[in-house]
C-alpha cells in the first residue's frame, strides 16, 4: 500500500482539531497523530508527489528520498515523546502551535522545492512563537517579540535569496547550490539565522528557555535541525560551513560554563552540538554527512530529553537557576536518572548515542585533513576535540550535578508526573537502544555506512577524554576554582539589538525629536494665522470701507461704535438682512455679466 | 526525621571519589598496556594522527582543555560580560 499524504498537514490540520476533544479522549488523540502520521510516512514511496501548477512555478509538495525521510523519522519521535510529556499541561493553545510547528517542520524537510519550503520555513516561525507566548510571562512576551523580529528579517533575506535565485536559474529546485552570486549568499545567510551561527545565535539562547516547559522540548528538536537538513540539502561540501561550524562547537561553551539558568546552558549546548552537525556538512563527503545526519538524529533524542528532565525540576520547584537548585536526587530520582542518560548520551560516553554520531564527524575531518591543501582541518579537528571535552564538562556534569547532586537546596517536591516521566523514559531508551545497537541508525543515513564506531581504541580514547575531563572538574571543585554559580545574566551578541536598540532610539530621539517640535511650532503659526485671516477679513474688509463712509457721514462715537459691532457680528454669523445679501449677490452676477 | 540519602553520608561521597580516582589511574595503565600491545602488532590500532600514539594523549588534552575552559570562562569571559539580573529591565 502507497499512500502520499503530506505529514506536515497530518499534524497540521489534525491539531486544529484537538479543542473538540475532552479528558482522555484528548489524550488519546493526540498520541494517535503522531502515530498516524509515522505509518503514513512509512508508505511513502521515494520520488516526488503532489506536483502542483502554480502561475508560472511547479511545485512539488512532497518529494521523499533518504535524506529528509531520516529527519522525518526522528521528527515523528519526538513529536510522540514530547506529547506525552506534555499532556498535563491541559492548555489548548499550547497544543496546537507544538502540532502546528511539529507540523511545519515536517512540511520544510518535504518540500520539493524552494517556494513550498519557504511557505514551511514561515510557519516554522509562527508555531514557534506561539510556544514562546504560551508561557504568558512578561519576559517571555518581550523573548518572543525580539524571536519574532530577527525570524522576520531572516526570512525576507531567504525569500529575497529565492526570487533572485528564480529569476537567474529560472528553477525552484531544491537541489545544490554552490556560493557565488547575491541570490546564494542570501539563501545561505537566511538559514544560517535559524541554523544559529555565530553572532546570530542569541535568539536562541535568549528565547528558548523563555518557552513554556513543553514548548523548549518541541523548539530544542525542529528549528534548527530543519536549517541543518536545508544545509545538507542545498550545501553540503561547502567549506565556509566547515569553519562557522568549528565556531559553533566552540564559543557556546564557555558560556555554558557561567550561565546560571540551566535551560540556557543547555541551549548553548544545543549550539555547541549543531556546530559539530554543521562541520560534517561543510566537509561534504559521505561520511561527514552521515555524520551529521545521525548526530541531527541523536541531539533531537538527548536535547529533548535534557530539557524534558529540567522542565519536569522546573515543573516541581518553579525554579530553573542553578543557584536555587541542588539535592534533587533524593525527591525526583526517576528524573535525575533519565537526566544522567542524556547527559552520558550527549557527552558521547560509550554505549550512549551520541558515541556512534559524534565520532563519525571527527572521523570524517581526520580523514580529510590528510588531503592536500586541507591540512587545516587538524585544527578543525583540535578545537572539535577540544569542544567535546568541554561539552561533556557544562552538559554532562553541570547540569545534573548543579540541579540533583551539589549543595543541597532544601526543596522536597514530588516526583515528576507519570506522563512526563513516560515520555523521559522513552528518550532515554531510545539514546541508550541507538548507542547501543548504531546499525539502525546507520540503515536509514543518507548513504549506506559500514563504520563501526566500537574499535577498542575509539572507546579507549573517547573514556580517556571524557575521565579525564571529569577529574579536572572534580579537582577545580574541590579547589574551589570552579566558578560558582551567580545570580546575574552574561551579555551576548543581543546586546546589539537590546541595548543598541536601545541606544539607537535615544540617539534618534534626541536629533529628531526637536526638529520634530521645531517644524510644528512653523506648522502651528502658519496655520493659525490663516486661520485666523480667514476667520474675519471679510468682516475687517467690510468694516474699513464702512467706517470711512460713516465718517463721512458724521456717525460718532458710541452710536459708531455700536455700528461697527453690530456689522462685523452680522458678516461673521451670515446674518445680515436679505435685501444686502441679495444685493451684493446680483452686483456679483453683474460683474461677471460685464467682464465676459 | 527525614530520611537519609546516600550522598549525606559523607563516608560515600568519599567513596565514590575514591573510586573514580582509582578508575581515572587504571585507564592511565590500560593505555600503557594497550600502546604495548598495538606496538606488538597483537592488537591493530589505526591512528589518523601521530600524536594519537602518544601515552595518555587524550586524557592530557581532555584534562587541558577543561582546566583552560573554566579558567578563560571564569577570569575572562565573566568580567566581561556579567551584569545584574535587571540588566535589561531599564
Amino acid at each position: 500500500m502507497t499512500t502520499n499524504y503530506m505529514p506536515a498537514l497530518i499534524f497540521m490540520l489534525g491539531g486544529l482539531l484537538i479543542p473538540f476533544f475532552r479528558g482522555k479522549a484528548k489524550s488519546l488523540y493526540m498520541m494517535a497523530i503522531p502515530v498516524a502520521g509515522f505509518l503514513n510516512l512509512i508508505h511513502i514511496p521515494e520520488g516526488q508527489h503532489m506536483l502542483m501548477g502554480f502561475g508560472d512555478f511547479n511545485l512539488v509538495l512532497l518529494q521523499v528520498d533518504r535524506l529528509n525521510l531520516l529527519f522525518g523519522y526522528i521528527f515523528h519521535i519526538i513529536a510522540f515523546i514530547t506529547v506525552i510529556y506534555i499532556l498535563n499541561f491541559k492548555d489548548n493553545v499550547e497544543y496546537m502551535a507544538g502540532f502546528f510547528y511539529s507540523g511545519a517542520a515536517l512540511g520544510t524537510i518535504f518540500a520539493g522545492d524552494l517556494f513550498t519550503f519557504f511557505v514551511f520555513w514561515e510557519s516554522l516561525t509562527i508555531g514557534s512563537v506561539m510556544l514562546i507566548w504560551s508561557r504568558k510571562t512578561k519576559s517571555a512576551q518581550a523573548a518572543g517579540f525580539r524571536y519574532l523580529m530577527v525570524h522576520a528579517f531572516g526570512g525576507l533575506v531567504l525569500l529575497a535569496g529565492i526570487v533572485f535565485h528564480f529569476t537567474e536559474t529560472g528553477s525552484l529546485e531544491m537541489s545544490h547550490i554552490t556560493l557565488g552570486s547575491l541570490s546564494s549568499y542570501l539563501i545561505f545567510f537566511g538559514i544560517g539565522i535559524n541554523c544559529a551561527w555565530p553572532l546570530i545565535h542569541p535568539w536562541l539562547t535568549d528565547a528558548y528557555p523563555e518557552a513554556t516547559i513543553g514548548g523548549s522540548v518541541f523548539l530544542s528538536a525542529f528549528t534548527t535541525k530543519t536549517a541543518v537538513y536545508a544545509l545538507a540539502r542545498l550545501y553540503p561540501g561547502t567549506e565556509m560551513l566547515i569553519w562557522i561550524g568549528v565556531g559553533m562547537a566552540a564559543f557556546p561553551i564557555f558560556y555554558a560554563v557561567i550561565e546560571n539558568d540551566l535551560r540556557r546552558v543547555l541551549a548553548y549546548s544545543l549550539i555547541n552540538q549543531v556546530g559539530f552537525m554543521v562541520v560534517g556538512i561543510g566537509v561534504g563527503t559521505e561520511l561527514a554527512i552521515n555524520g551529521a545526519c545521525a548526530h541531527a538524529f541523536n541531539d533531537v533524542l538527548f536535547k529533548g530529553l535534557l530539557f524534558m528532565s529540567m522542565g519536569a525540576v522546573m515543573y516541581r520547584t518553579g525554579k530553573i537557576n542553578a543557584t536555587d537548585l541542588g539535592g534533587l536526587y533524593k525527591s525526583m530520582p526517576w528524573t535525575c536518572l533519565f537526566c544522567c542518560v542524556g547527559a552520558a548520551s550527549i557527552s558521547a560516553f560509550p554505549l550512549f548515542s551520541g558515541f556512534v554520531s559524534k565520532s563519525m564527524v571527527m572521523s570524517a575531518v581526520a580523514a580529510n585533513s590528510h588531503i592536500p591543501g586541507q591540512g587545516s582541518l587538524v585544527y578543525v579537528w583540535l578545537v572539535l576535540l577540544f569542544a567535546a571535552a568541554g561539552v561533556f564538562h557544562h552538559a554532562g556534569i553541570k547540569i545534573p550535578f548543579f540541579a540533583f547532586f551539589g549543595h543541597d537546596s532544601g526543596l522536597r517536591v514530588k516526583e515528576a508526573p507519570k506522563n512526563m516521566l513516560i515520555a523521559m523514559g522513552i528518550a532515554a531508551f531510545l539514546c541508550i537502544f541507538v548507542g547501543t545497537f548504531p546499525r539502525f541508525l546507520y540503515d536509514v543515513l543518507p548513504f549506506p555506512t559500514d563504520y563501526e564506531p566500537y574499535t577498542i581504541s575509539h572507546v579507549l580514547t573517547q573514556t580517556e577524554l571524557l575521565f579525564f575531563s571529569a577529574l579536572a572538574f572534580t579537582l577545580l571543585l574541590l579547589a574551589g576554582i570552579y566558578p560558582a554559580e551567580q545570580r546575574a545574566i552574561n551579555l551576548d551578541s543581543d546586546w546589539i539589538y537590546r541595548k543598541g536598540g536601545k541606544g539607537v532610539y535615544a540617539l534618534l530621539s534626541k536629533t529628531l525629536n526637536p526638529l520634530n517640535t521645531w517644524c510644528e511650532s512653523i506648522v502651528r503659526s502658519v496655520a493659525s494665522f490663516v486661520s485666523r485671516f480667514f476667520k474675519d477679513s471679510a468682516a475687517r474688509l467690510a468694516l474699513f470701507f464702512s467706517v470711512n463712509f460713516w465718517m463721512i457721514k458724521g456717525v460718532k462715537d458710541k452710536r459708531l461704535a455700536m455700528k461697527k459691532q453690530r456689522l462685523y457680528n452680522d458678516i461673521l454669523q451670515g446674518t445680515m438682512p436679505i435685501g444686502i445679501g441679495a444685493a451684493v449677490a446680483i452686483s456679483f452676477v453683474v460683474l461677471v455679466y460685464v467682464l465676459t | 526525621m527525614e530520611k537519609k540519602n546516600m550522598f549525606d553520608n559523607p563516608q560515600n561521597v568519599k567513596r565514590l571519589l575514591k573510586i573514580f580516582f582509582s578508575s581515572v589511574v587504571a585507564l592511565l595503565i590500560i593505555d600503557v598496556v594497550y600502546i604495548i600491545l598495538s606496538e606488538q602488532h597483537i592488537i591493530h590500532r589505526h591512528v589518523e594522527y601521530e600524536w594519537e600514539k602518544y601515552w595518555s594523549f587524550y586524557s592530557v588534552y581532555g584534562f587541558v582543555a577543561c582546566v583552560i575552559l573554566v579558567l578563560v570562562s571564569k577570569y575572562i569571559l565573566r568580567p566581561l560580560v556579567k551584569r545584574k539580573e535587571d540588566y535589561y529591565d531599564n
